[in-house]
C-alpha cells in the first residue's frame, strides 16, 4: 500500500541531495558497470570462438606429431651432456610425416567411421594479378576432404576433378573477394581464366576452376580493406607438395561420422598409429577433438568469470557500507521527520518500510546506472575487437537483483534504527 | 455536563526522568485530571512546569512513569506499543509550535499522510485532503511545500493534518507560540471552529492568559503538579 508513497518519497529526498546520493552510488556503479562489461566482453569472445570452432566441426579429429618424451631416464642426462637435452624442440623431418600409405591404411582401417580426411600444405603466401589488379592470398594446397571438414561451398565452378590431382595441375580455387578485386565480381570471367601467383619467391600460373564464398572469421582482426584482404587460394595437395619439395605432413584433420563417439575414436587413432612410430626415436602421434577443446575453454571462461564476480563482490561490498553509511547519517538529519511521523501514528512498520525503500532505489539507480555504463563500455570494446557484441541479459537481471539485495541488506539495521526510535525522543530532538 | 462521556480520565500521573540518580527529576508529580468529550481546555503554566510532558502522555506518545490513564475507553497502560500508534493515529490529532510539517512534501500530502498510514484508499484521503484544506482556507496553497509556506499558513496546515482521521481529541502545544498575534488569532478562532462546530476535544496549552481566557476550562500547573483550575469564558473576545 505504501510502496508507490515510499518511492516517490526516496526519489524526493534523493533529489533534495543529488551529490551526496550520487557519490554513495559510486561504489555500486562501479562494480555493478565493470561486471557487466567484462561479460560482456567474454560472452562476445566466447560465442565468436564457440561460433568458429562450430563452423571447423566439433567433430573433427586434428591429429598432428608431437615429440617424444625421452623414456629413459640414463639416456636424457647422457643426451643433456651433448647438449640435446629435452626442451630442445625438432621439427619433424621428411622421414617423420604422415605418408599417403599411413593414411590409405587408416581409411581402410576404419571405412565406417572416417567419412573424409583433410591435409592441408601451406605454401607462402603471395598475390595473384591481373594486368594492374592484384588480390592477396594464402595460397596451399588441400585434399578433397578439406572442403567437407571446413564447410566450405563452392558459390560457383567446381571441385578439383580427378585428373587435375593425379596430374599435379596448376587448377585453382579462390575467394569471392579476390573475384571482386580482380574481375569487379564477374565470376564468369574468373572461372576458366589463367592468371598469374606470386608465391614467395616463385612465379606461377593458375587457372581458376572454382569460387568459393569468404567467410569473416574472429582471427581476421583489424580493419584490412577489401582490397587489400588476404583470402585463401587452394591448389590440389600433389601440386603444392611439388611446390614445397616435400611428400608429406606433419598434421591432418579426420571429419568422423556423426554417430562416432569422439573420445574412443581419438585413442584408437593414436594406437592405430603409433604403431608406425613406434620406432621413431623422435615423434609420436597425439590426437585431439575441437570439442575437447571447447571443454577446456568453456572452464577457463568459468574460472575467469568467477574471478570478475570476486571483485565485484568486493566493490559491492564496499558500495553497500557506503550506503549503510548515508542512511544512518540520513536517518539522524532527519529525526524529527521520524517523530512527527510516529505522532501522526505510522506504525514502526511503516518507518522501516520508509528507508528500506529509500536504501534499495539508491543501490537500484547505481545499479542502472552500472548496468547502462557496462553495457556501453562493454559493446565499445567488443566494437574495437571487431567481435559481434552480445549484451548479457542474464547477467543484466543478476546484476539490478543483486543491487537490490546489496540495498536490503544495508538498509536494514538503518532502517531498523529509525522504526525504533522513541517518539519523543525524537520529536524533541535538536 | 455531568452526563458527557469521560474523554481522559487520569488518575497519579507521575513522570519522573533520571529515575533512581542523585538528579531525579519528577517532570509530573500525581495528576489527576478528567476531560469530558467535546470540552476546549487550557493548560497555562510557568515554563518547565510540565505541560508538554503532560500532553505526550494524553497523546500517547509517552507513557507515564506511574499512575493510570484511561483515553476514550482504552486503558493505555495495557496497551502494546503499537496499538498506542494506532491509538495516536485514530483518536489524536497534534498541533506542534514548530508545525512539524514534513519537508518536501506537499501541503495536500502533509494532511493525507495520517490517512495514509490509516489505510485509507487513495481516492478518499485525497477528497478528504482536499476539504480539510479548504476548511482552513489553504485551498489555494494545496501543490506548495512547507518551505513555501508562511508560519501562519504552515500551522493552518498542521491543524487540517491534525483532523486528517477525524480524531475525537486535538492536542496543541503552543500552537500560536510562534506566530504573531493575528495570525495566531486566525489560528484560534481555527480551533473554535473546530470545537464549536465538529465538536472537538480540544486541549490547548499557551502562555497568553488572553487565549486561555477564550476557552472553557483553564487548568494551571505548577512543578508537575495542577495548583488550579477554573472556568474560562467559553467563547473568543471580539
Ligand atoms: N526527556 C527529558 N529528559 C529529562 N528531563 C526532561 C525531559 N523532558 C522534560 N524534562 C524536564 O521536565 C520538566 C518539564 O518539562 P516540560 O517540557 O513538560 O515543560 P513545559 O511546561 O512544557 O515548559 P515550556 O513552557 O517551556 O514548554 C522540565 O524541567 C524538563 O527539564
Ligand atoms: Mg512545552
Amino acid at each position: 500500500m505504501l510502496l508507490y508513497e515510499n518511492i516517490r518519497l526516496a526519489f524526493s529526498s534523493l533529489r533534495a541531495n543529488k551529490m551526496r546520493a550520487f557519490l554513495t552510488m559510486l561504489g555500486i556503479i562501479i562494480g555493478i558497470s565493470s561486471v557487466i562489461a567484462i561479460m560482456t566482453v567474454g560472452e562476445s569472445i566466447e560465442s565468436s570462438v564457440t561460433d568458429t570452432m562450430g563452423s571447423l566441426g566439433a567433430t573433427n579429429i586434428t591429429v598432428s606429431l608431437q615429440e617424444k618424451e625421452d623414456e629413459e631416464e640414463g639416456e636424457s642426462v647422457e643426451m643433456g651432456m651433448q647438449f640435446e637435452g629435452p626442451g630442445r624442440m625438432r621439427t619433424p623431418t621428411e622421414d617423420d610425416y604422415f605418408t599417403d600409405a599411413m593414411l590409405h591404411d587408416y581409411c581402410e582401417n576404419y571405412p565406417d567411421t572416417i567419412e573424409a580426411i583433410s591435409v592441408q600444405e601451406s605454401l607462402s603466401s603471395g598475390q595473384l594479378l591481373v594486368d594492374k589488379l592484384y588480390a592477396n592470398v594464402s595460397p596451399s594446397g588441400v585434399s578433397d576432404g578439406f572442403f567437407l571438414a571446413n564447410d566450405l561451398e563452392l558459390i560457383d565452378g567446381r571441385y578439383f576433378s580427378d585428373h587435375e590431382i593425379e596430374n599435379h595441375s596448376m587448377a585453382a580455387i579462390i575467394s569471392d573477394k579476390a573475384v571482386n578485386n580482380l574481375f569487379q565480381g564477374d565470376t564468369d570471367a574468373a572461372i576458366g581464366s589463367t592468371i598469374s601467383l606470386v608465391s614467395g619467391d616463385q612465379y606461377l600460373t593458375v587457372t581458376v576452376v572454382g569460387v568459393y564464398e569468404y567467410e569473416q572469421s574472429i582471427y581476421s582482426f583489424g580493419n584490412t580493406s577489401e582490397k587489400d584482404l588476404s583470402t585463401d587460394l587452394y591448389l590440389p595437395l600433389p601440386t603444392a607438395r611439388d611446390l614445397n619439395h616435400t611428400t608429406g605432413e606433419s598434421s591432418f584433420t579426420v571429419v568422423t561420422a556423426a554417430v562416432t563417439d569422439v573420445d574412443s575414436f581419438i585413442s584408437s587413432t593414436e594406437q592405430f598409429f603409433n604403431t608406425y612410430y613406434r620406432n621413431n626415436r623422435n615423434f609420436e602421434v597425439y590426437a585431439f577433438s575441437m570439442s575437447s577443446m571447447l571443454d577446456s575453454l568453456t572452464s577457463m571462461m568459468g574460472t575467469i568469470t568467477t574471478g570478475i564476480a570476486l571483485i565485484a563482490g568486493i566493490a559491492l561490498l564496499v558500495g553497500g557500507i557506503g550506503v549503510m553509511n548515508i542512511m544512518l547519517v540520513s536517518i539522524t538529519e532527519r529525526t524529527r521527520e521520524i517523530g512527527t511521523r510516529k505522532a501522526i501514528g505510522a506504525p514502526n512498520s511503516a518507518i522501516r518500510m520508509q528507508f528500506l525503500v529509500e536504501a534499495m532505489v539508491i543501490c537500484l539507480i547505481g545499479g542502472i546506472i552500472g548496468v547502462i555504463l557496462g553495457t556501453v563500455l562493454g559493446l565499445v570494446a567488443a566494437k574495437v575487437l571487431d567481435m559481434p557484441a552480445t549484451p548479457s541479459i542474464s547477467s543484466i537481471l543478476i546484476s539490478l537483483g543483486f543491487s537490490m539485495a546489496v540495498g536490503i541488506f544495508f538498509g536494514y539495521y538503518p532502517a531498523n534504527k529509525a522504526a525504533k526510535m522513541d517518539p519523543i525522543d525524537a520529536l524533541r530532538y535538536e | 455536563m455531568e452526563e458527557r462521556r469521560k474523554m481522559i480520565e487520569m488518575t497519579g500521573i507521575v513522570k519522573k526522568y533520571f529515575i533512581d540518580t542523585p538528579n531525579e527529576l519528577a517532570a509530573l508529580n500525581g495528576v489527576d485530571l478528567t476531560v469530558h468529550e467535546g470540552e476546549f481546555l487550557a493548560v497555562v503554566g510557568a515554563s518547565g512546569s510540565g505541560k508538554s510532558t503532560l500532553m505526550n502522555i494524553i497523546g500517547t506518545l509517552d507513557r507515564p512513569t506511574e499512575g493510570h490513564y484511561t483515553l476514550d475507553g482504552v486503558d493505555t497502560n495495557a496497551a502494546k506499543d503499537s496499538e498506542l500508534s494506532s491509538i495516536r493515529n485514530q483518536k489524536v490529532g497534534f498541533v506542534f509550535q514548530t508545525y512539524n510539517l514534513i519537508a518536501r512534501t506537499s501541503a495536500l500530502m502533509n494532511v493525507e499522510l495520517p490517512m495514509l498510514y490509516g489505510g485509507m484508499s487513495r481516492k478518499e484521503r485525497n477528497e478528504r485532503a482536499e476539504e480539510l484544506l479548504r476548511m482552513v482556507g489553504m485551498e489555494e496553497r494545496m501543490k506548495h511545500r512547507p518551505e513555501e509556506l508562511s508560519g501562519g499558513q504552515k500551522q493552518r496546515v498542521a491543524i487540517a493534518r491534525a483532523m486528517g482521521n477525524d480524531p475525537s481529541i486535538i492536542l496543541a502545544d503552543e500552537p500560536t507560540g510562534a506566530l504573531d498575534s493575528s495570525t495566531g488569532r486566525m489560528v484560534m478562532d481555527l480551533f473554535h471552529q473546530l470545537h464549536d462546530e465538529k465538536g472537538k476535544t480540544i486541549i490547548l496549552i499557551t502562555h497568553s492568559p488572553e487565549l486561555a481566557e477564550e476557552t472553557e476550562r483553564i487548568i494551571t500547573l505548577k512543578d508537575g503538579a495542577v495548583i488550579s483550575e477554573r472556568e474560562g469564558s467559553g467563547h473568543a473576545v471580539v
